[in-house]
């Protein structure tokens, strides 16, 4: 419950722990950040102005907090996780009510300085509060209905909260944070046999709650070419651009499909896609692979932590960040349906940003204070 | 834990699978779709090809018009503009009405044309107040255009394409050129192909609003090819100039290689109108016209030939041996055949008469006799091999055919047996028969060249060869007394004789100079005495309406009956006599008869054919070689 004062403030230790840091993951995420500026810079036309200013901002704010939570002591993170957790149910309930309406959805909060979309903090804060709840109670309980029937509640509630803003990709990349953390506790395969079989039985059901344009969505995605200047539109043109780009990309700022307007929502959800062709396969390659490293490092990290709830956290981060990667991609490549999905760090979006480097930091806290017990 | 690891490398390894299929295999696919999307192209006309008569002066050119562009987007305010241009222009309020659908229908950075076709008077006046028509471009270009309208229906004219165009024309099919013009009648029709060129083209890149970025290359294509035609633009005013006033056409050919020196139709109408969208009113005038201005009465007119077909029923009598030039035939004004009655157009008779005289005063009677004899179906092979009944230019899709009647064309087109009246009839060139004016113009130009097949045409070849006909022609001047016969000559130059025997030729040509210059003769009162200029020719009239035996008693003249009724005046003839060189034949439509109506058209346009022969042969093969 208390912070543990020496570890956190004098000026000694912070020097100490400042080799602690993981300078692998450090420099892959700094990488990264960097690349997106390029890439922010690219999608404004060559204007550094208008997404790629406020980027760079964000980018840099953000990464000081990360390496501030990363200096805050883990044991801060799991005691604190179920507030966390609570509040972000609030904020979620705030905006079902008083949320910013953009485009037909409800998802933000006017905080004046910029929107916030609790959403994208709820991927993080969902991994937090389970891992502290698998952390507390004893590995023998995991399966008795008891123990799973408050992370199911845990789950459903912000679950509802944002499938019903509506926002289909956040709510199922929450989901997917969920179970796999519930999954990585020991949670038996039948269970979630048992629950999926459930899930494919009221499908039907849910998907006549499906809003038109999400449906369509899913109609596209099976056949994009039926529609090609309608739904299958962003579909087609990013596998184009994609495609164009060819094995050592178009260049720099010559993406002509992103340059001319043809790819939608290029600052956000595509912006791989812009990545993608200017600079090619290689380029393309060089970042799935910067990606996998990251995941690779916080899965490392959760190896080497001593406490459950950063085992937990960590391999749960990793995976659902390597999930949010491999959707976003998915998605621009024509794998998946179009469901609204950022790309981490890379995409445009202050509440994404703030949920990834929040994330990150946790686990770089992991990291520096591996050898730390949690209570 | 190893589950999951597999799972994220099976994740992994279908990324790097998608990334290198669409980059890499499909990449090539994806980069022209790319370049699909970013780029548009304009197609734009290159020049038309021009059409010039057989000195070079263009009759068919390309001419600066003056245009009239809007675009919306760099108009403050586009119902202002088009208010203020109402007033510079006087455009209409309907045409205001129609400009705003169409700039309603378009994006906003899209131009649309206002006018294509301004005057200079009204394209100075935009330029003047340019400074406030914010969005208007004065835009200079080209566009066909006709001097004058001589050569209306043997040049034809351009004008938009149609749907119809499209479905039938092959080469427009890759063509989709904006506001391309194509020919739609006479040589533009026929020549149009080549006369197009090949497109150039504006590329442009646009984003995905379909807005013009930045033009990224121009070609301006291959200008279209340039013809020169066997046409004389003085004889084409000429030749339109005799027939002021009269519903008719006038053909004039080179008796030995076929040139077709002018080819006029009348009345005519401005090509010009077409090019830029004939107004309604104009139009109406033009197809409810009686005349019929648009059809090309010389080579789409089809008429009986009348008593200009004697001539070749002569012809076929004395080569088949049928008749002897000598032979005299009572004509009473009429004979009977098997209780029909038929009439000579000469109520009194013309008494006892020679084939020379009867060809001289163009008498019925003697041809029925002939005709009789001779039968139908030896008169069509002979009408058939010199050029009538069927199609004798090339590729001029107007172009009709006509009739040549014999007794199985009978049976087949109508399915009855042949009577022997109607072979009366078509000795004069009456009943099924059917001739254009360009059919008699070749028929009597293969008479006054000797008896010797031509092939009529209307562009002089890129080599402008001389034909066997012409080698032979040189020959003969060269060495005036060389003894081969006509047969010899025949064989030493391969020359395509239509006669068996050439003396019957020259038997007829003597006596169509007989009804020419000899008192008596049907178009004696036409004559040219100065022989540099005298003609021989036959006149003919085709019948409209068979007259009544009231009539007939009444001797009612053709200027009395109403218009539509009366005959069609014919004539026929080669010139000049002493040494042909042309052919030429005139119709009247509803002239009356031959002589009074069309021979007197001859002889004008006969007297400008020889006066410009000189100008027209010092024209050597050289320097139209190098011209083109």
């Amino acid at each position: 419950m208390m912070l543990n004062r020496n570890s956190l403030h004098t000026p000694f230790a912070i020097r100490d722990k400042v080799f602690d840091l993981d300078f692998t993951l450090l420099i892959s995420i700094l990488l990264l950040g960097v690349i997106s500026m390029f890439a922010q810079y690219s999608s404004s036309g060559g204007q550094f102005d208008y997404h790629a200013k406020s980027h760079a901002i964000r980018f840099v704010v953000f990464f000081f907090f990360f390496l501030a939570v990363s200096f805050i002591n883990i044991r801060f993170w799991n005691d604190y996780s179920l507030l966390i957790f609570i509040l972000l149910i609030l904020l979620l309930v705030v905006v079902k009510f008083f949320g910013v309406q953009s485009q037909g959805s409800r998802r933000w909060i006017n905080l004046f300085v910029f929107n916030l979309q609790p959403s994208e903090l709820m991927k993080v804060g969902i991994i937090l509060f389970l891992s502290n709840y698998y952390h507390k109670i004893s590995s023998s309980d995991v399966n008795k209905f008891k123990y799973l029937f408050y992370p199911l509640i845990a789950l459903l509630i912000p679950f509802m909260l944002v499938l019903s803003q509506p926002d289909l990709g956040t709510a199922i990349l929450i989901l997917i944070s969920g179970v796999v953390i519930t999954w990585l506790s020991g949670v038996k395969w039948k269970i979630f046999a048992y629950l999926s079989g459930l899930v494919i039985v009221l499908a039907p059901v849910a998907i006549s709650f499906l809003k038109p344009y999400q449906k369509s969505r899913i109609l596209t995605f099976l056949n994009p070419d039926s529609d090609p200047l309608g739904a299958g539109y962003q579909i087609i043109q990013s596998k184009i651009a994609v495609g164009s780009g060819g094995l050592f990309g178009k260049g720099f700022l010559n993406g002509s499909q992103a340059y001319l307007n043809f790819l939608p929502e290029k600052h956000t959800d595509f912006i791989f896609t812009l990545y993608s062709e200017e600079f090619g396969f290689l380029g393309s390659v060089f970042m799935v692979f910067l990606y996998f490293l990251i995941t690779f490092r916080i899965t490392q990290i959760g190896n080497v932590t001593r406490s459950i709830f950063g085992k937990l956290y960590c391999y749960g981060f990793a995976t659902a960040f390597f999930v949010y990667v491999a959707v976003n991609m998915s998605m621009v490549l024509g794998l998946l349906p179009i469901v609204g999905a950022p790309l981490p760090i890379l995409s445009y979006g202050g509440s994404s940003m703030l949920a990834m480097m929040f994330g990150l930091g946790i686990v770089m806290s992991c990291n520096v204070y591996k050898n730390n017990t949690v209570s | 834990m190893f589950l999951l690891t597999s799972f994220k490398a099976i994740v992994l390894v279908g990324i790097f699978g998608r990334l290198a299929s669409l980059q890499i295999n499909e990449s090539s696919k994806y980069k022209s779709l790319a370049d699909k999307n970013r780029f548009r192209e304009r197609k734009i006309a290159p020049p038309r090809g021009i059409i010039e008569d057989y000195f070079g002066n263009e009759i068919a050119s390309n001419a600066k018009i003056y245009q009239l562009h809007i675009t919306p987007e760099i108009s403050n305010d586009v119902n202002a503009l088009l208010f203020r241009l109402k007033n510079i222009l006087n455009l209409s309020s309907k045409k205001i009405a129609l400009l705003q659908k169409q700039i309603a229908k378009k994006k906003s950075w899209d131009t649309t044309i206002i006018s294509d076709n301004l005057t200079w008077s009204e394209f100075s006046r935009v330029n003047l107040f340019l400074h406030e028509l914010q969005g208007a471009q004065p835009v200079v270009s080209i566009a066909r255009f006709y001097k004058d309208n001589s050569s209306a229906h043997a040049i034809g004219y351009v004008s938009e394409i149609s749907p119809n165009d499209l479905r039938t024309k092959k080469y427009l099919k890759d063509l989709n050129i904006e506001g391309v013009e194509i020919g739609k009648t006479g040589l533009e029709s026929s020549l149009d192909e080549q006369m197009l060129g090949s497109p150039g083209y504006l590329r442009y890149e646009v984003n995905a609003y379909g807005k013009k970025i930045k033009q990224v290359a121009t070609n301006t294509g291959l200008k279209g090819k340039t013809f020169r035609t066997t046409l004389d633009q003085n004889i084409q005013k000429i030749s339109t100039e005799a027939l002021e006033g009269v519903s008719g056409a006038v053909c004039v050919m080179d008796i030995y290689n076929g040139d077709i020196i002018s080819m006029v139709s009348s009345p005519n109408f401005n090509p010009n109108s077409f090019v830029h969208g004939v107004n309604k009113d104009e139009w109406r005038g033009l197809s409810e016209n009686i005349d019929k201005p648009m059809l090309n009465k010389a080579v789409s007119g089809l008429y009986p030939p009348g008593s200009t077909i004697k001539t070749l029923t002569a012809l076929s009598a004395l080569e088949n041996d049928i008749f002897n030039p000598n032979q005299l035939i009572q004509c009473k004004g009429y004979i009977d055949l098997h209780g029909e009655r038929f009439h000579c157009w000469k109520k009194k008779g013309h008494g006892i008469l020679s084939m020379r005289n009867a060809i001289k005063r163009s008498c019925d009677v003697y041809f029925y006799e002939v005709a009789r004899k001779l039968g139908i179906d030896r008169l069509s092979v002979t009408a058939e091999k010199f050029g009538l009944g069927r199609k004798i230019l090339t590729n001029f899709k107007e172009e009709k055919a006509g009739t040549v009647p014999n007794t199985k064309w009978k049976l087949n087109q109508i399915g009855k047996n042949w009577y022997i009246g109607e072979t009366l009839h078509s000795g004069i060139g009456q009943g099924y028969f059917l001739s254009t004016p360009i059919q008699l113009c070749l028929m009597t130009a293969q008479l006054a060249n000797g008896g010797f097949k031509i092939k009529p045409r209307m562009l002089v070849n890129e080599n402008n060869e001389i034909n066997n006909l012409q080698k032979y022609l040189n020959y003969k001047k060269e060495n005036p007394n060389d003894p081969d016969t006509i047969d010899q000559q025949i064989v030493n130059f391969s020359l395509e004789p239509l006669f068996r025997n050439q003396e019957n030729i020259n038997f007829v040509k003597e006596a169509m100079f007989a009804a020419s210059n000899e008192a008596g003769g049907t178009s004696y009162r036409s004559r040219h005495n100065d022989k540099k200029f005298m003609f021989a020719g036959k006149t003919g009239s085709s019948q409209i309406r068979r007259f009544t035996a009231e009539e007939r008693e009444a001797e009612v003249k053709q200027t009395e009956i109403t218009y539509l009724e009366r005959d069609h005046a014919w004539f026929v003839a080669f010139a000049p006599v002493q040494d042909p060189k042309y052919a030429i034949s005139v119709l009247v439509e509803h002239g009356g008869s031959g002589s009074s109506a069309a021979a007197p058209i001859a002889k004008k346009v006969i007297k400008k054919v020889i006066e410009r022969h000189e100008t027209r042969t010092s024209q050597t093969k050289q320097q139209i070689v190098e011209d083109i």
